[in-house]
């Protein structure tokens, strides 16, 4: 592994495969087909994608001007806020692999999280540039901001739709169910995580009560 | 080893000191006067009002005490009480400061009216040429008398085809305007004010409220049944509580009887400024609507939303609200800003039980408490006036100075947010842009940032313009030089001169 990294191959297929991302959001169909059939994405690129998304959301809150976010910087808690982008993503690549998977989907576990974090390509993309665009204009000219903010998230969404058609080689009706059904089977997984939590919580506090019952007793 | 322990105990004991006096700083209660900062935080400050005088009938050396006193009115130095409980009027005087003295009691009048007496008083006003107008609730009427006490003449129930026939007509509250044009509030009519030309005829309703109802109220009426739907809370515009005419003629409404959902939207009517059409024309820049506190959590043993029961306006166009419900006085300035904040519940003094009617005199503050039957006096303090002073400074053009006064705000309390907005409008005004952007920044203002910051950058552009020509032009001029360069080298390396 790290002997691999000194190798000047790998570096440029890790540059070649970033770059690539530039083209699929470009180019969705063509491009996303060719990320997993043609091996064209890495592992490597899409985690860099992904963490560029989550240091842009965090960079925003400190640099975009005051006139486009108010942040109350006493109620962030800067893992929930990346939790705020990871958890979602997590149960997305969780769901749609889990139900596409039953139905004819090609894509492997893997492939979906990469083809996700390939689709997020527009928001840091669109982010930086907005948040610094940001200190530079008036409450008037404010409605650039927000369309253009709005625009990358929208980018993203339709990539991310485009992504799952090509790696799990659906057609266009069958793949717009099988996103609707990933969001419920996102929320049914959310349903049981927190009826888990709640469980174990209240199993905890059941041993807990009783340990603190017999100290008493004793 | 005793040594030790010595010094364990020592410091263990000085640990304990230290957390018991840090919990007691932390414990401490919100101070009487307060404010909510740009993140809608509460933030302590110092008192812009002081009590110069709570005064109850033994002060003025009345034999009966008031009894639910509910209209309160100035006129130069003289301040009318309406006693509704004991069918009187109480006129006092201002004699100093801190001072009020029993000028008169008025519980009759001469003239040929139907009853010369008065049943329930509950709202009087006095015109520049200082008549009379009584709100004679209990007898239906409003009372137009003569500085003298002399029957004028009356306006009765509107004669309109829109109002019940067999309702009573009970008028609590009444403005007139300078040309004799009386503007008053019954019970049970919520079209808006009623108005009277000066010659009694009635001429209309003025600035109904908008009927509030939330969608989930409609969806379950539509499932009631008809008794069901009897019971329910019926859909109507709400009624004014109070009204208050300020000296350019506009008309303060206020209400204790909004939506909370329709409180909770921008733009909250819990204070109406109404013109001659009966729009609204209030102005609500603040970074919180217009009504009163921004949590509602119980406490004291009232919860809810603040309620507004009477408005006052002073002539810098700063209007003080009063709140029944937390007895708290709630300023707020042209803009819609709040100013301060102060009062409470209780029986201390500055404190109400149930706060009824409020009254300016200059800048002094007079509230009347219905159960508690007094009249509490509050006066500016330094930290108030200084507030006054750079407003005032400001409407006069005297930017620099208003900049100085706002200064001085901010040494009193650096929490004071409209201090900094305030020295950062006058920066502005000095068109000194870059200072007055930070100050804005600070308070997160973000209209006045954004007219400090578009002259900032049309005078950074203006300064700057040869570079920008300069960069501009280089970004177009290098890659064709760039270009040019190559073809050029590369004819050079290809010509056939060269060939050998």
């Amino acid at each position: 592994m790290i002997a691999s990294l000194k190798q000047k191959e790998t570096w440029k297929r890790y540059l070649a495969s970033l770059r690539f991302a530039l083209y699929c959001i470009t180019h969705p169909f063509d491009g996303f087909w060719d990320l997993t059939h043609e091996k064209r994405g890495t592992y490597a690129a899409a985690n860099t994608i992904l963490i560029l998304t989550l240091i842009a959301r965090i960079a925003k809150l400190r640099y975009t001007s005051f006139l486009f976010l108010t942040v109350y910087w006493e109620g962030i808690n800067i893992f929930l806020y990346l939790a705020s982008v990871l958890f979602p993503l997590l149960l997305w690549v969780v769901g749609n692999w889990a139900l596409t998977t039953l139905f004819d989907g090609k894509g492997k576990l893997g492939q979906v999280y990469m083809g996700t974090c390939y689709a997020l390509t527009p928001y840091p993309l669109m982010q930086f540039p907005l948040m610094i665009f940001s200190n530079f204009v008036t409450v008037d000219e404010r409605e650039f901001y927000t369309v253009l903010s709005a625009i990358s998230l929208i980018w993203a969404l339709l990539l991310i739709i485009a992504a799952m058609n090509q790696i799990h080689e659906f057609n266009m009706g069958k793949n717009l169910l099988f996103t609707v059904f990933s969001l419920f089977a996102m929320l049914v997984m959310v349903f049981i995580l927190m009826l888990f939590f709640s469980m174990i919580s209240q199993g905890v506090a059941y041993f807990v009560s009783l340990g603190r019952e017999i100290m008493f007793r004793l | 080893m005793k040594k030790i322990i010595q010094r364990v105990g020592v410091l263990t004991l000085g640990a304990l000191i230290l957390t018991g006096s840090s919990m007691t700083a932390f414990a401490q209660d919100r101070s009487y006067t307060y404010n909510y900062d740009y993140l809608e935080d509460v933030q302590d400050s110092p008192d812009t009002y002081s009590v110069s005088g709570t005064f109850t009938y033994m002060d003025f050396g009345l034999d009966t005490n008031f009894k639910n006193p509910e209209g309160l009115c100035v006129h130069d130095d003289l301040v009318y009480v309406c006693d509704s409980g004991n069918n009187r009027i109480v006129e006092l005087k201002r004699t100093s400061k801190d001072k009020l003295e029993l000028s008169r009691i008025i519980d009759s009048f001469q003239g040929e009216a139907s009853l010369n007496t008065f049943s329930n008083p509950t709202d009087l006003a006095v015109s520049e040429a200082g008549e009379f107008y009584i709100c004679d609730k209990g007898n239906g009427r409003i009372l137009k008398l003569d500085q003298n006490l002399n029957y004028m003449m009356e306006f009765t129930k509107p004669d309109d085809s829109s109002l019940d026939s067999s309702l009573t007509f009970q008028p609590s509250k009444l403005v007139i305007d300078t040309a004799g044009r009386v503007y008053c509030t019954a019970s049970g009519i919520n079209k808006g004010l009623i108005k009277y030309e000066a010659d009694g005829t009635f001429s209309g309703f003025v600035g109904a409220t908008k009927a509030s109802y939330n969608w989930t109220d409609y969806i379950w009426k539509r499932f009631a049944t008809q008794e069901q739907r009897a019971k329910m809370v019926a859909f109507v515009p709400t009624e004014y509580d109070n009204v208050y005419m300020d000296y350019e003629g506009f008309i303060y409404a206020c209400t204790s009887s909004a939506d909370e959902d329709s409180l909770r939207s921008e733009d909250a009517d819990a204070v109406r400024k109404l013109n001659l059409m009966g729009n609204d024309i209030l102005v609500r820049n603040g970074n919180l609507p217009i009504y009163g506190d921004r949590y509602w959590g119980y406490g004291g043993g009232h919860d809810g939303p603040s309620q507004f029961t009477d408005v006052t306006t002073f002539d810098n166009d700063i209007y003080v609200c009063l709140d029944k419900n937390r007895g708290r006085l709630f300023g707020y300035d042209d803009q819609g800003r709040i100013v301060y904040i102060f009062g409470s519940n209780g029986n201390m003094e500055g404190y109400f039980n149930r706060a009824a009617a409020l009254e300016h005199m200059d800048y002094d503050l007079l509230v009347l408490d219905s159960l508690d039957c007094s009249i509490t006096l509050f006066v500016p303090t330094e930290f108030g006036s200084l507030i006054y002073q750079a407003i005032d400074e400001f409407d006069q053009g005297n930017y620099v100075k208003s900049g100085e006064t706002w200064q001085k705000v901010m040494d009193i309390d650096g929490n004071y947010d409209l201090a900094y907005i305030g020295i950062g409008r006058s920066l502005l005004r000095q068109e000194k842009y870059h200072e007055a952007m930070k100050y804005f920044e600070l308070k997160y203002d973000d209209e006045n940032y954004s007219k400090a910051y578009k002259q900032y950058r049309k005078e950074w552009v203006e300064e700057h313009i040869v570079i920008i020509v300069i960069v501009i032009l280089a970004l177009f001029l290098i890659p064709l030089a760039i270009g040019k360069i190559k073809r050029l080298k590369h004819e050079i390396d290809t010509a056939d001169i060269f060939k050998v």
